[in-house]
């Protein structure tokens, strides 16, 4: 028995003797917080190759936003679009458009930012041939049906509407009038790329060059990408740390694990099974800011059921039914903020966020919620079967929420359910198919700040993200009066107007505002999040 | 003998292209990839119908199963969504699971027998009580409580690891989440040792042996002990595959870049590419596992032959 008692110590002897040299041998990774002033962040793989017009999450939009910059920049605090490469922007029409770009921009590699940089990336985004997922974007400009048609080959490689004017600069055709094209600018996609890119593709992908504070020291694709500053950098924005390590994390458990324990800076997506404890773990270096997302329940309009003349009052009804404050409190501890129009608060006052534009139908109201479904004619099929996809972004806790919250008003348990689809990919193709018979969650993320941005993609007939497949010829009628309008403000007056459309008719129940959420550690200051949840990362300072 | 091994080889052929057969439907089942690919927006169709061409999902399934293995026959396991070739990222996942399986084989090796022997030898006494009480804890507890535990306490609370591991994945870093990884395996390897060295121990060929007056050391390790761990080697041999396809739990609490995180990563995005060039590499690594030791049952025991 000795001996065993033995043998068990030398056992837990070795284990932690084992213990004690990872940790001797672990400490290899950079310098952290200190002296070099590296911000380690936590990362995730990039679904898409690196290229700004195939860039459209936010683990790639991190990269893009620290590598490059475009014509036009959105203020990570107001979302404004302001200049950057853009020296101006001039139309007298809102068609045609020319583009005069500063001069003395340079690539990380020494070449020249031209007006032949731009072109080249655009037409190389817009052109079927390779497969950019962003290519949408350029849809706006003159001859891009040609480059990219519905079906078939592309005609063309070159965007016809585009034309090098000279070194600095170059001018766009539009098909059709679009007066706040230009704060469209200052996506990803609008990005310039350098001759490198075309040259040597395979080579340029596994090290991207761009033109932005600072450059790729080393990538290792899956596990961990080094970014430095780059000194040379000719912008106001330069970084204000020596550089960023973004280190992929399989769980935002883990990272969060990481950021406690002090071996990471910055985790900009805080596990909700840790927002409860956030505030005490990190003493307060917590951000919850707006992000441009909104969350609505839409109806599927082709379906007859749902598409009756009285209808509106039952969606109406069943808005009203939707305790949102509640919801956003308990589920989402406050990381939701509870909608009262169908854009963004990231869009601000000027932009066309009008707080409250949803008025009454948008208040928790459980009698006057029964009232108005009951003269709208009852639920279709006497029960709300809401549909979403259970693999990702527990959805399934606010779903049940949301039932749970109609059932009370209704006064009838039967009254919603939820309708899970296995996989996110299988949810999409039930949409797409017109396949769905209730209502289904619908999730809008803004490709650029604009109030257009959430109306016209969402609501237009026929329009790409018009998932429910509404249409009102008034509502398309004031869009295009909108886009047409050279005044910025007077555009979005029309484009409010319109969405008092889609409040009329209920086309959407807008349910909540969602934020995005970063946790930091105390060798990191000045952390934000810009609208679009990525973190501005050279504005972080390393103490 | 190398006749034996021949037949095994052949066997593998079937299970080989029944099990790839088996996952390419499962994993094609699960509906298109492209729609999951554009965020909660509608794919532009166009740019989607020329995704699907790419990779060639617009052909019927038979049709892309025998593409996919002939291409797999000439070392091309197709390409991941995000433009890597799945051969690259096997290059990086696979180091990166071996040195953590080997770490958690190790463990089971070292401390389970030798646990095993020691309570084997000492049935009923306190130690084996204690210890067949610790196994019983360790087998009835769920591997991510045990991570997660030994995260927290080990990396957070008392700083001596780093909760994550590095991109390198070096030994040193590995050697909590193998043992977290081994912990459940090891507690049946104690067990099964412990069970067949006191069966053994009452054999007359350990009579004879302790009779001729052999020195007690040598009648345990060369008699006992080498007769007693045919069922251990078994064990240890198909743990093996189970432990390189079964890391997914360990990897992502540890953040280990191995199979583990490919396959999750695959599976989540509907890679089929990457889900199946990964799974047929772990069928192969099972059916050699199985095929060694099946082999070492000779060495261990003299009495058994092949022909």
């Amino acid at each position: 028995m000795r001996g065993a008692t033995h043998a068990k110590w030398a056992v837990c002897a070795v284990a932690v003797a084992l213990a004690a040299t990872a940790c001797g041998g672990g400490s290899n990774s950079g310098g952290g917080g200190n002296g070099s002033g590296i911000v380690r962040s936590s990362w995730g793989d990039p679904q898409n190759p690196l290229e700004p017009a195939n860039t459209n999450e936010v683990q790639g939009g991190k990269v893009m936003d620290m590598l490059f910059r475009g014509l036009k920049r959105y203020n990570s605090k107001t979302g404004a679009a302001e200049d950057m490469l853009a020296d101006k922007i001039e139309t007298t029409d809102s068609i045609n458009f020319k583009i005069t770009v500063k001069d003395g921009w340079t690539f990380s590699n020494g070449e020249k930012v031209t007006a032949q940089s731009f072109v080249d990336a655009w037409n190389y985004g817009a052109d079927l041939r390779n497969n950019q997922k962003n290519a949408y974007f350029f849809g706006q400009i003159d001859g891009y049906d040609k480059v990219h048609p519905d079906s078939g080959t592309p005609s063309a490689t070159n965007l016809s509407g585009l034309k090098v004017t000279g070194p600095l600069t170059f001018s766009v055709k539009l098909n059709q009038k679009f007066s706040l094209w230009p704060d469209t600018l200052g996506y990803a996609a609008f990005a310039p790329l350098p001759k490198a890119f075309f040259d040597n593709h395979s080579a340029w992908v596994s090290k991207p060059v761009g033109n932005g504070p600072y450059t790729i020291e080393n990538y290792t694709k899956g596990s961990q990408m080094s970014l430095r500053k780059w000194d040379a950098y000719p912008g106001t924005d330069k970084a204000q740390n020596g550089g960023v390590d973004l280190k992929v994390y399989t769980d935002n458990n883990t990272a969060y694990t990481d950021l406690t324990a002090g071996n990471l800076d910055l985790v900009d997506d805080v596990p909700a099974s840790q927002l409860k404890n956030v505030k005490a773990d990190l003493s307060g270096r917590y951000i919850n800011t707006p992000a441009g997302i909104i969350q609505t329940l839409a109806f599927p309009f082709y379906d007859p059921a749902w598409n009756k003349a009285d209808s509106d009052k039952v969606r109406k009804g069943l808005s009203m039914a939707i305790n949102r404050k509640q919801i956003t409190e308990t589920i989402f501890q406050k990381t939701r903020t509870p909608a009262s129009d169908w854009t963004s608060p990231v869009l601000g006052k000027d932009g066309g966020f009008q707080d409250g534009l949803c008025g009454d139908s948008c208040d928790y109201n459980p009698t006057e919620a029964k009232k108005l479904v009951q003269e709208g004619g009852g639920i279709p099929g006497g029960q709300v079967r809401i549909g979403y996809n259970a693999d990702t972004g527990s959805h399934k806790e606010w779903v049940d929420a949301v039932c749970n919250s109609i059932n009370n008003a209704l006064g009838n348990d039967k009254a919603c359910v939820g309708l899970p689809t296995g996989t996110f990919a299988d949810f999409r193709n039930k949409i797409t198919q017109k396949k769905m018979t209730g209502p289904f969650r619908a999730g809008w993320q803004m490709d650029y700040p604009l109030i257009q941005n959430f109306l016209q993609p969402l609501y237009y007939t026929n329009a790409s993200s018009n998932d429910g497949k509404w249409s009102n010829k008034q509502f398309d009628k004031l869009v295009d009066q909108a886009n047409a309008e050279s005044d910025r403000a007077k555009a979005v007056k029309i484009f409010q107007q319109a969405e008092g459309v889609v409040r009329d008719n209920m086309a959407a129940i807008p349910l909540w505002y969602q934020n995005g959420s970063a946790g930091y550690s105390d060798k990191v200051s000045n952390v934000a999040l810009n609208p679009f949840s990525v973190p501005v990362y050279n504005e972080i300072k390393v103490s | 003998m190398g006749r034996y091994v021949i037949r095994r080889l052949l066997q593998m052929i079937p299970v080989f292209f029944g099990a790839t057969l088996l996952i390419f439907l499962m994993v094609n089942v699960m509906g298109d990839p492209i729609a999951g690919l554009c965020g909660d927006k509608q794919c532009d169709p166009a740019t989607a119908a020329q995704l699907e061409k790419e990779f060639g999902l617009d052909k019927p399934v038979w049709q892309q199963y025998l593409t996919y293995m002939g291409n797999v026959f000439t070392g091309d396991f197709g390409t991941a969504f995000n433009g890597q070739k799945v051969t690259e990222l096997m290059a990086a996942a696979f180091p990166v699971t071996i040195r953590l399986t080997i770490v958690a084989i190790l463990f089971e090796i070292v401390i389970g027998i030798s646990l095993g022997v020691v309570t084997g030898l000492r049935r009923g006494r306190p130690v084996d009580t204690s210890v067949l009480l610790l196994t019983l804890v360790v087998i009835s507890v769920p591997t991510f409580v045990t991570g997660l535990l030994l995260q927290l306490l080990l990396g957070v609370e008392w700083g001596i690891i780093k909760p994550a591991v590095s991109t390198e994945a070096t030994f040193s870093e590995l050697i909590v989440p193998g043992l977290v990884l081994a912990s459940v395996s090891l507690a049946y390897v104690t067990r099964l040792t412990r069970t067949s060295i006191a069966e053994n121990r009452r054999a007359d060929y350990v009579r004879t042996a302790i009779a001729k007056g052999l020195p007690r050391r040598r009648v345990i390790v060369r008699h006992l002990l080498r007769n007693s761990l045919i069922p251990v080697v078994t064990f240890i041999g198909t743990d093996i595959g189970a432990l390189m396809g079964g890391a997914i739990v360990t990897e992502r609490i540890f953040n280990i870049h191995g199979v583990g995180y490919q396959l999750y990563q695959g599976i989540v995005r509907q890679n089929t590419q990457t889900v199946v060039g990964f799974v047929t590499v772990l069928v192969l690594v099972f059916l050699a596992a199985n095929l060694i030791v099946d082999l070492l049952y000779a060495v261990l025991d003299p009495r058994i032959r092949y022909a």
